[in-house]
């Protein structure tokens, strides 16, 4: 069908860019594991660094704070963000739906910088009129982390909202249900992978913010991504390969369980089908 | 006498069917209109005030003082971004250099993409997720990994010695190409997965038919493929250019003195120079030169997101 130059070209892309992609990450594993300081010098396999980072307090309480904000955000911006899809897909003539549509698009792409900056204006104007919040830490990179996330959950979860055959929400509601119990009932357990992954990506990304949360955040509100930046600026540090591994490890193990529980629901109704 | 033909009850349900629906409608319509629109209104507001030493470090724009309400306009800080080619030179910098990246993403990722439509179903999920995985790992370590293969001591110097190739090490890490490689690794997975979203759907009889008319593939691929996925491509771009430029991690971890960037500076003003009126200032003309993008991604996420309705 295409020729076999085109097809070779793209296939030998593909395979190098997924290089590209991994060899930094397993050259951050293997060197994980070097007994020795320095990058160039391999001087015997060693789990010194991991015993060492796991002494660490500072950076255990920052996972620790970090897990939580990630924890709640995440919750939070799957309710919105899936809330935020329903009525979007949904709602086809309400006032404000290009409004608030635009809304939620803008976070996907809006530089970090600005996002932060002008939450921690809001906070500090907010603070000034009302009293709250008195002081920023958890709750107010909650609420960034939040905002910003719900937007990525409203893209993954209005994808799966246009799969979803109408006609059986048409029958429920028919037969007598309320819109509330149609959407418990009917739509939620057919969109609801799209709602797990859709919060393990907002937890994800708000693990990950740096540039948001140093915004936000006031002093004793630490997340795992500051203290990684402040050690890193000063050069590369062996505990951090060690941290950097466990969190690549960490995401690998998940995402494959999530491409096998994939992968067996797939087959699960292929051969459903065929029986 | 009454002249609804609608019974009562059903228009009282309907009723609060639709105030149901507002409510619904409304709780995320007042969060974002809280914590995304109005504080964009405050960043324009901040940035026409002057720096003073207080806290908050900024004067008020609205003075209310013996029964007068004054407003105060500066208009200070945008003419001072101007006066200072710094300024200058580092929007001019975060848009070379994301257009640069923006591109080079594009080089990578059309093929890879390319190569993961037209691979077999079974394998696509596969792909898809090794693409998408390095991205769900932490953005800070994965720019991390770079500062250790790119370093004068560093991996690729010390390979290159050890090959003959070069006598002294390369300055590679701290520099303009070192951000350049970071922003196209960092944000490679975000310029395949719109096109592959979008080549996967493509309609291979269309492909078909061009060949049974005697298309040569290469002018099927001009003529059709790359048309078809201009969506796509498009979508790619946004999402790699528009946080490139703004990008603050990728300069500060792999930028040498001479990098300038809009938003390392912004973070700058910020955090070290505490002059948040100028912070905003730099920030709102940022967004006035990403209006266009925004707004073109704005069309294409907002058609994605309400078709088939």
């Amino acid at each position: 069908m295409v020729n076999a130059r085109g097809i070779s070209f793209s296939k030998v892309m593909l395979v190098m860019g997924l290089l590209f992609l991994y060899l930094p990450m397993l050259v951050l594993i293997v060197y994980s594991f070097n007994a020795s300081r320095l990058v160039s010098v391999w001087a015997g396999f060693s789990t010194h660094w991991y015993s060492a980072l796991f002494e660490d307090q500072q950076i255990l309480s920052a996972v620790w704070m970090s897990l939580k904000i990630a924890f709640y955000s995440a919750s939070m911006a799957m309710c919105l963000g899936t809330l935020c899809a329903f009525v979007i897909t949904r709602f086809k003539r309400m006032r404000g739906r290009t409004l608030l549509s635009g809304m939620i698009t803008a976070p996907l792409v809006m530089p970090e910088v600005i996002t932060g900056l002008s939450l921690l204006l809001l906070f500090v104007q907010l603070a000034e009129l009302t009293g709250w919040p008195a002081d920023r830490g958890m709750v107010t990179i909650w609420i960034a982390h939040t905002t910003f996330c719900s937007a990525y959950v409203a893209v993954v979860v209005s994808a799966r909202l246009q799969e979803v055959d109408r006609s059986i929400e048409e029958a429920a509601m028919d037969l007598g249900c309320t819109p509330l119990k149609t959407f418990f009932v009917v739509t939620l357990p057919v969109i609801a992978p799209a709602l797990v992954s859709g919060w393990l990506l907002a937890f994800t990304l708000s693990l990950d913010d740096l540039v948001i949360a140093s915004f936000v955040s006031g002093p004793g509100s630490t997340t795992l991504p500051m203290v990684v930046f402040s050690s890193v600026r000063m050069g590369v540090s062996p505990k951090i390969n060690a941290l950097a591994t466990l969190i690549i490890l960490t995401v690998s193990l998940v995402a494959f369980i999530a491409w096998y529980v994939m992968r067996r629901n797939e087959k699960r109704r292929r051969s459903g089908r065929l029986s | 006498m009454n002249r609804n033909p609608i019974p009562a009850p059903l228009m009282a349900r309907v009723r609060t069917l639709l105030f149901h629906r507002r409510v619904l409608f409304g709780i995320p319509f007042a969060w974002l209109l809280l914590f995304f629109l109005l504080p964009f209104a405050l960043i324009l507001k901040i940035s026409l005030t002057s720096a003073v030493m207080a806290i908050p470090p900024y004067e008020p724009v609205f003075r209310l003082a013996e029964n007068t309400l004054s407003v105060v306009v500066n208009f200070g800080n945008y003419l001072f971004l101007l006066s200072d080619s710094l300024y200058i030179a580092a929007y001019w910098g975060s848009v070379k250099t994301a257009l640069i990246s923006t591109i080079a993403c594009l080089l990578i990722g059309y093929p890879m993409a390319y190569a993961m439509a037209r691979a077999p179903k079974h394998w696509q999920l596969v792909l898809l997720l090794l693409v998408m995985l390095p991205s769900w790992t932490s953005f800070l370590i994965r720019v991390y990994a770079w500062m250790g293969i790119l370093g004068n001591q560093g991996l690729l110097n010390s390979f290159l010695l050890w090959l003959g190739l070069i006598d002294e090490p390369l300055k590679m890490l701290n520099t303009n190409f070192a951000v350049i490689l970071g922003i196209t690794y960092a944000y490679l997975p975000f310029m395949v997965l719109p096109i592959f979203t979008n080549l996967v759907k493509l309609d291979l009889r269309l492909l078909e038919a061009a060949s049974d008319l005697g298309c040569r593939s290469i002018t099927t691929f001009w003529a059709i493929t790359l048309p078809l996925s201009k969506a796509g491509i498009l979508a790619g771009c946004m999402l790699v250019f528009i946080p490139a430029v703004g990008e603050f991690v990728i300069p500060e971890l792999l930028g040498g003195p001479d990098t300038l960037m809009i938003g390392k500076v912004l973070w700058e003003e910020f955090f070290n120079n505490r002059d948040w009126p100028v912070a905003s200032a730099l920030a709102i003309v940022m967004l006035a030169l990403l209006l266009v993008p925004i707004v073109l991604f704005h069309r294409f996420q907002s058609r994605e997101m309400s078709k088939n309705g």
